[in-house]
């Protein structure tokens, strides 16, 4: 596609590579924090520049309705949901083709690193709060309930982190705002990895492009992916610390 | 986590012991050559197995555990019993210590909301729970309150052959039951103190030199306590 003379000089002037200053692989300002939610099993809430996701987690609890249960391994029920204040234009409540949708990709991702097998007849729930969206809501989603479920202390066989990339404005990028991902030539990519084998649990594609770009983007968002990891496991590292420091505080 | 303490924090997906001459113990799994933590947890080595202690998370019965439960549904010769788990346990009439006639209204013996301290007799795979009242600590219990603790953290709360949960029953001289259910039943002397401190315990298990500090929170509690009620006689 060709390229925008007038946006390419525009950065140039600048010296910025991307509409709000980033370089190409540069993720958002990112913020983490697991436990936000007292009454939940477990919590977390994550933060990608304007992007705010909350996710809980409740289970494992007998699988309601019944007759749904599986007597060999437990339901992994996930709900990804956005707020009507969350866009622009307000937003009908509910779940609607995409919320849907997404939910089901999600259960899917983590349906690979979680040992369902351990609590036969349970369900496991992962609700997903989108409290304002700025693209990437999927990923941060997933970010988040990973997170969760660890927090919750339900065994997983390893960790997940996801990122958005592609391409916008002739560019290939790492986690696209939406300025960028309403680009003419823009491609939205959003790529779910495991932490440890990084195995892909996601990949969607928005756009087309050539194969090259589709492996350039695969490179850079596993890179950011095992970013996003090193943030993770620092946010729920931090949750331990911080009630280590209140006793120290208690002592004296 | 404070650089003094011995306890290694890991995370789902950690690789705690590469080789073949360590097995995979609780909480975690062998993935080729390398055993992997699968819950947050304390990594813990014994006996050539490596294990991860968790940190949340629910109860998962197992068989031989003593736990406290409460009597949710009474059937013909049967009670199901909610043992604080995803999982319902049934307790038998048969199980009972006490010789029960047949066609006897069995709500005698134990009725809704009951708090029973038993044992699991039998865990079938698709997680069937027996319970077994015939064992000489098993028993009804009246009065008291209850706390709740994670499940995960029983052992911490019980200590090395008993140290911590001892010198707590000591001090505030109280009886308690724990259950591995994550359920600690508190009965007489300082009731609320004791529960403090389990609490304490619960959100500080992560901690080395917990014993102590407990102890020193107590003492300090009950040194308060004698203060103030030698105030409160002056006053009078």
């Amino acid at each position: 596609m060709p390229k925008k003379k007038s946006e390419e000089s525009k950065s140039n002037n600048k010296g910025a590579v991307r509409p709000d200053g980033r370089k190409v692989d540069e993720l958002r300002p990112v913020k983490m924090e697991v436990g936000v939610i007292e009454r939940a099993n477990g919590s977390a809430y994550v933060e990608f520049g304007k992007t705010k996701v909350v996710a809980a987690v409740y289970g494992p609890e007998p699988m309601h309705p019944r007759h749904l249960a599986d007597p060999e391994k437990a339901v992994l029920i996930c709900r990804y949901n956005m707020l009507p204040f969350s866009v622009e234009d307000r937003k009908k409540p509910g779940p609607d083709r995409r919320s849907i949708e997404i939910s089901k990709v999600i259960k899917d991702a983590l349906s690979t690193i979680v040992a369902l097998e351990e609590f036969p007849k349970c369900m496991i729930s992962v609700d997903m709060v989108v409290l304002q969206a700025d693209a990437g809501t999927r990923v941060a989603a997933l970010t988040a309930a990973s997170l969760a479920l660890a927090d919750a202390g339900i065994p997983m066989r390893e960790m997940m982190s996801a990122v958005a990339c592609g391409r916008a404005n002739g560019k290939i990028v790492v986690d696209l705002t939406k300025e960028e991902e309403d680009a003419e030539d823009a491609v939205d990519v959003p790529v779910a990895m495991s932490s440890l084998t990084k195995k892909i649990a996601l990949l969607q594609m928005d756009g087309d492009m050539t194969l090259e770009e589709f492996e350039e983007i695969l490179n850079k968002a596993e890179e950011a992916c095992s970013k996003i990891y090193d943030m993770q496991r620092e946010a729920l590292l931090n949750k331990y610390e911080k009630e280590g420091k209140e006793v120290n505080i208690n002592d004296e | 986590m404070s650089s003094d303490s011995k306890t290694e924090i890991v995370l789902p997906g950690d690789v705690l012991y590469k080789g073949k001459n360590m097995l995979p113990g609780r909480g975690t799994y062998r993935l080729g050559d390398e055993i992997i933590a699968k819950v947050v947890g304390l990594k813990a080595i014994k006996n050539r197995t490596v294990s991860v202690i968790p940190l949340a998370g629910t109860y998962i019965p197992k068989a031989g555990d003593y736990v406290i439960g409460e009597v949710v549904e009474i059937g013909l010769n049967y009670w199901l019993i909610d043992i604080n788990s995803p999982y319902q346990a049934a307790l038998l009439m048969f199980d009972l210590p006490e010789f029960v006639e047949k066609n006897t209204d069995i709500s005698r013996y134990y009725d809704f909301g009951d708090i029973v301290f038993a044992k699991i007799t039998n865990v079938t795979k698709t997680k069937y729970i027996n319970l077994t009242m015939k064992d000489p600590k098993c028993k009804k219990l009246i009065g008291g309150l209850i706390v709740h603790i994670t499940p995960s953290k029983v052992p911490r709360l019980i200590g090395k052959k008993g140290s911590m949960i001892n010198m707590i029953k000591n001090l505030t001289g109280s009886k308690i039951l724990v259950g591995q259910n994550g359920r600690v039943w508190i009965k007489g002397g300082k009731e609320t103190l004791a529960a403090e401190a389990i609490y304490m315990i619960d959100k500080y298990s992560h901690q080395s030199g917990l014993t102590e500090k407990i102890e020193e929170f107590l003492k300090k509690e009950l040194e308060k306590e004698a203060k103030g009620e030698i105030n409160a006689e002056k006053e009078e």
